[in-house]
């Protein structure tokens, strides 16, 4: 409740969070807003905007209008997903390692740090060329393994400056296992952490997964938002003059980045209030030095 | 000392670890890719890059898989990557040499360029707490951060080349230019990377903006900082050597490791503009199923990363006393 009051009282709280509903209405009922198949090539290609078609067609005569609101639901799967467990392996691992101590610390620590200076992306794509048109879950297998380490460092460290903490010490003296301690104890106290990371682990898995999408390396026949830049790409849209089809997709994913990105930057600035606007605090100022005068 | 040699020993695991994984990647995907592109392959190669192929994949090399391993990081090691199937008779490490000469003007020049102006913009911005810039530029940056930047490419593409005219788009110079250190294949060559530089530029200064920014907003609450203010020092002095100056410290190594994230780090700019540097190629080598250059590739972009990551190491070791003493 606190949350949701937070969430009203920011404006780009509130920005992000309509544009989110609004995606997962989109994603959970596709039919209503678009009557379209959005895979039916029965329509004249590369139509510009019209009535009938209110984004145009695409190259092999889709209805674009229709292909972007069934996109929505993959890319929506992917992120939630992606985030989800992204977000849980890293609380695993980072507090795991933070709490065990000792040579399993060691062992975690070390795990994460190689895979944290891996390149990402270019291990993605190399991955991905070895599997061969990489559907839903196999994005999201892969986005999984190769991007929970900078969550689990994060966490990590914040786990370690709870190590001392008498409310654990009681904990461990009433014989509690460490996965009780680590699950009821110390995870809840890092909740506010856990969403930020869900947040930015669920906007690098749209970003990513729209990429691989966007080079080939998704499944060419699936409906999101990067498999329509990649046969805008393909058909050379942009130098033909259909700017539609790569404008539609790429838009909405960047809107769909955005409500997270929006959502976390704001989250960033209800827990730690140093990072507020200073609007109120300098008309304060301002006031107390109008009385002074 | 300590430090420093602990940190050579992660570099020495990870590089172990990047080509473990580059070795046993192709040998444990499910439905064996290799048989299936080798059978694609036989008849249209020779004899040499069938043998390239067999030891990436450890097929028909009658070889049990740990001297199969010892063979693949001898080769390595001494530099032998066998031929590109794409771009044959070439060797990979030509066509690899060929790939970053275009990846580092391009990248490197506009990663430097992003930091500089990034980090002024977040000084400027925590500065002058609640002016524009600092109302203005950081959720503006926050969006464009959600961007995916190959999308920004296309936009440039679509305004900059194909509406207004004003700049080519496509390749690092045009095909009738004639290379050399020439003024107008200079030029040529500069007008070409104008439309990718801008994009990356763009997309990459938030980064450095907001953590500056954030980085400046707790530095200027600190006492020293107060202290200057109190004996009435300038504020530009206040603004440049007292507070940026610490707040800039731990910005620094993460400007190195950008440094190493300059080979591989704009993949999907040099791809939509079709500018032949390393990210170009890599995809170019997965499209077209050239396995060597790729691993070849690959194997680039995470040393590149890793050495940056070593260096950037031993310089805060140096300039931050701090850190030496850590653990």
């Amino acid at each position: 409740m606190r949350f949701l009051r937070a969430i009203r009282r920011n404006g780009k709280a509130t920005t992000g969070a309509i544009l989110l509903a609004v995606f997962v209405l989109l994603a959970m009922f596709p039919g209503l807003f678009a009557h379209k198949d959005p895979n039916a090539e029965i329509y004249p290609r590369n139509l510009g905007p019209s009535a009938q078609h209110l984004f145009g067609t695409t190259g092999l005569g889709q209805d674009l209008y229709a292909q972007a609101v069934y996109g929505t639901r993959q890319v929506l799967v992917i992120a939630f997903a992606a985030g989800l467990f992204t977000t849980l392996i890293a609380a695993a691992v980072g507090v795991a390692a933070a709490y065990l101590g000792g040579t399993w610390d060691g062992t975690l620590n070390l795990l994460t740090d190689v895979l944290l200076v891996i390149p990402l992306f270019p291990l993605l794509i190399v991955i991905a060329a070895y599997v061969h048109n990489s559907g839903t879950v196999v994005l999201i297998a892969v986005l999984t393994f190769t991007g929970w380490s900078y969550t689990a460092r994060q966490l990590r460290s914040q786990a370690l400056s709870l190590r001392n903490r008498d409310f654990l010490a009681a904990a461990k003296a009433r014989g509690e296992r460490a996965i009780y301690i680590i699950a009821v104890e110390i995870l809840p106290t890092m909740s506010s952490l856990l969403v930020a990371a869900f947040l930015t682990n669920a906007l690098y898995a749209v970003l990513f997964a729209s990429s691989l999408q966007f080079v080939g390396l998704g499944d060419p026949n699936a409906n999101s938002w990067g498999t329509m830049l990649y046969w805008a790409q393909n058909n050379e849209a942009l130098q033909a003059g259909y700017y539609l089809q790569a404008l539609v997709p790429g838009a909405a994913i960047a809107l769909l980045g955005a409500a997270f990105a929006l959502l976390n930057y704001a989250f960033d600035e209800i827990t730690n209030p140093a990072l507020r606007p200073v609007r109120g605090r300098q008309r304060t100022r301002r006031l107390a030095g109008l009385s002074r005068a | 000392m300590r430090f420093v040699l602990r940190r050579a020993g992660f570099f020495l695991l990870t590089l172990w670890v990047a080509l473990t994984l580059n070795f046993f990647m192709p040998r444990m995907m499910p439905g064996n890719p290799a048989i299936a592109m080798m059978s694609k392959f036989r008849g249209r190669i020779s004899g040499q890059e069938l043998a390239t192929l067999e030891t990436i994949f450890g097929v028909n090399s009658g070889q049990s898989l740990p001297s199969q391993y010892v063979h693949y990081l001898g080769d390595i090691f001494t530099g032998n990557f066998g031929t590109s199937l794409y771009f044959f008779p070439s060797p990979v490490s030509q066509v690899v040499r060929g790939a970053i000469f275009w990846t580092l003007g391009l990248v490197g020049i506009t990663t430097i360029l992003a930091f500089l102006l990034g980090t002024g913009v977040g000084i400027v911005a925590a500065w002058r707490r609640g002016g524009l810039m600092d109302s203005v530029a950081p959720p503006v940056l926050v969006i464009a951060s959600a961007i995916p930047y190959f999308w920004v490419g296309m936009m440039f593409i679509l305004i900059f080349g194909v509406k207004l005219q004003w700049l080519p788009w496509s390749g690092s110079a045009d095909i009738t230019a004639t290379p050399g250190w020439s003024l107008d294949y200079v030029g040529n060559v500069l007008e070409h990377a104008v439309l990718p530089a801008m994009a990356l530029l763009i997309t990459t200064i938030g980064t450095w903006t907001l953590i500056m920014r954030n980085n400046m907003i707790s530095t200027l609450a600190e006492d020293y900082v107060r202290m200057a203010r109190a004996k009435g020092l300038p504020s530009s002095r206040i603004m440049l050597d007292y507070a940026a100056r610490n707040a800039v410290l731990p910005n620094l190594t993460g400007f190195a490791m950008s440094l190493g994230f300059v080979v591989g780090g704009a993949i999907l700019i040099e791809y939509v503009f079709n500018y032949p540097g390393v990210g170009y190629m890599l995809l170019q080598a997965v499209e077209n199923e050239d396995y060597p250059l790729m691993q070849a590739l690959f194997l680039l972009i995470t040393v590149a990363v890793l050495v940056a990551i070593l260096l950037a190491d031993i310089a805060t070791a140096v300039f931050d006393p701090r850190t030496r003493s850590a653990q």
